[in-house]
């Protein structure tokens, strides 16, 4: 698969977990990508770290309006219904449990739900933005990114990175499958045939959990 | 009571080492006549308050680049290279602190509060040094009140009372650093007269706001 075709089979998965009348924040990068693909019938409301709820698809160009920006600072629209507040009540509903999902990018994330995703000491220190609170809060935190980094495992027994959050991550879904954070460990619910089971442990840098029941990716 | 002032003698309330809050939301907006005008001026030493370091060329990202900070405390300082540059040389000491615990910092020193309670941060770099207290039987942070001597503001629509109407996501910080300062000065957008504004629209009361500045062009 090249690197398009993975980051679209990895964010339409995301989007299936989904649910009607879910509050979803996505993160920057991949995650934003998750809005494309909302299964039909499905009704979610994106909340922007910033101060709204609501929030819409990319302006066309030229109707760009310079007081509506994501997280990110890209610009954005608001649908009807939409609405504004401080950050405060932002993170209200953030810290609060009112987010049912997250869909975020992560550095590293292991076998025990912990996720880092916010620095490399020495090389890269943007700051944590909202991604602690969010991932501290949200009901479900779900990890949407590549398998791997250039080879080198992200999936581990234990994170290096400096820590996000300790213990929050739910689901893991890659190119290569989905991967549910349990007591027990990392259990591989779905793969994607263009893989086998081999591979994705070689790829991982925990053991990983095999059900008899492992879902084999129909489309992809 | 005459709260209309020049951007002149806004800047000139502001002076070496003082401690600043910013509103605004990588760069949308920071009160950009201010801010340009204490660049012009060369305040020094100061402690920013804002929620990121904005861009190099965008609103308070300038105060970073003009090296007018001493220090900042902030959630994220990506947008702006220099920051990290000056943080990594030693000569800019930065805090960082979770988006959602700055706004309580804020916030708890506005209400008067002793700070906040926060699970956001256990377990991480975040928590280092900081006291955990255990509450019905969760663990939290600790998490201090953050005040300033100044907050720089930006409203929409700002009446000559000071009370504030924000447009859109430009709300932010700014409701929140409004009720934290010794002195608050509003950067309008348009000043209009008492009256003008429907008090159903109005977010922040005129009582937390000293100064006005800005307005039409």
């Amino acid at each position: 698969m090249d690197k398009n075709k993975e980051k679209e089979v990895i964010a339409k998965r995301a989007a299936k977990e989904l649910k009607d009348g879910d509050v979803v924040n996505l993160g920057i990068g991949l995650p934003t990508l998750v809005a494309n693909y909302v299964p039909e019938g499905i009704e979610i409301t994106l909340q922007s770290e910033n101060g709204f709820l609501g929030m819409g698809p990319a302006p066309k160009p030229g109707e760009e309006d310079p007081y509506i920006v994501n997280a990110g600072g890209i610009y954005t629209t608001v649908n009807p219904g939409g609405v504004f507040f401080d950050s405060a009540t932002s993170f209200l509903i953030i810290r609060g449990g009112h987010v049912d999902v997250t869909v975020l990018g992560a550095l590293e994330v292991d076998e025990k739900g912990n996720l880092a995703n916010w620095m490399v000491p020495g090389k890269m220190v943007p700051g944590m933005g909202g991604a602690m609170d969010l991932v501290t809060g949200a009901k479900k935190v779900i990890i949407a990114m590549n398998h791997t980094a250039k080879g080198n495992h992200k999936i581990l027994k234990e994170c290096t990175l400096p820590l996000t959050a300790v213990n929050v991550v739910d689901l893991i879904i890659t190119e290569m499958g989905v991967l549910e954070v349990t007591d027990k460990g990392l259990v591989l619910k779905e793969i994607n045939p263009e893989y086998t089971v081999e591979e994705v442990q070689n790829a991982t840098g925990a053991q990983l959990i095999i059900p008899e029941d492992l879902k084999i990716w129909e489309e992809i | 009571m005459n709260k209309l002032i020049s951007i002149a003698d806004a800047v000139n309330m502001i002076r070496d080492g003082m401690t600043i809050m910013v509103g605004g939301f990588l760069g949308v907006k920071n009160p950009f006549r201010i801010i340009d005008a204490m660049v012009e001026k060369g305040v020094k030493d100061i402690t920013l308050i804002a929620n990121d370091s904005s861009f190099p060329e965008v609103g308070i990202g300038k105060l970073i680049v003009n090296k007018q900070v001493k220090k900042l405390i902030a959630s994220h300082i990506g947008t702006n290279k220099e920051t990290g540059n000056q943080m990594n040389s030693g000569e800019l000491e930065v805090e960082l602190v979770p988006q959602g615990t700055l706004a309580e910092r804020i916030r708890a020193a506005g209400a008067g509060l002793g700070g906040i309670l926060t699970p956001t941060g256990l377990g991480t770099i975040v928590a280092e040094g900081k006291t955990i207290i255990e509450s019905d039987g969760r663990q939290y942070l600790l998490e201090k009140p953050l005040r300033a001597d100044v907050a720089l503001i930006v409203g929409a629509k700002v009446d000559k009372k000071g009370n504030i109407r924000y447009a859109k996501a430009t709300r932010n910080f700014n409701p929140l650093m409004a009720t934290a300062a010794d002195l608050v000065i509003v950067e309008a957008d348009e000043i209009v007269e008492v009256g003008e504004l429907d008090p159903d629209d109005i977010i922040t009361p005129g009582i937390f706001v000293d100064y006005i500045v800005g307005g039409k062009e």
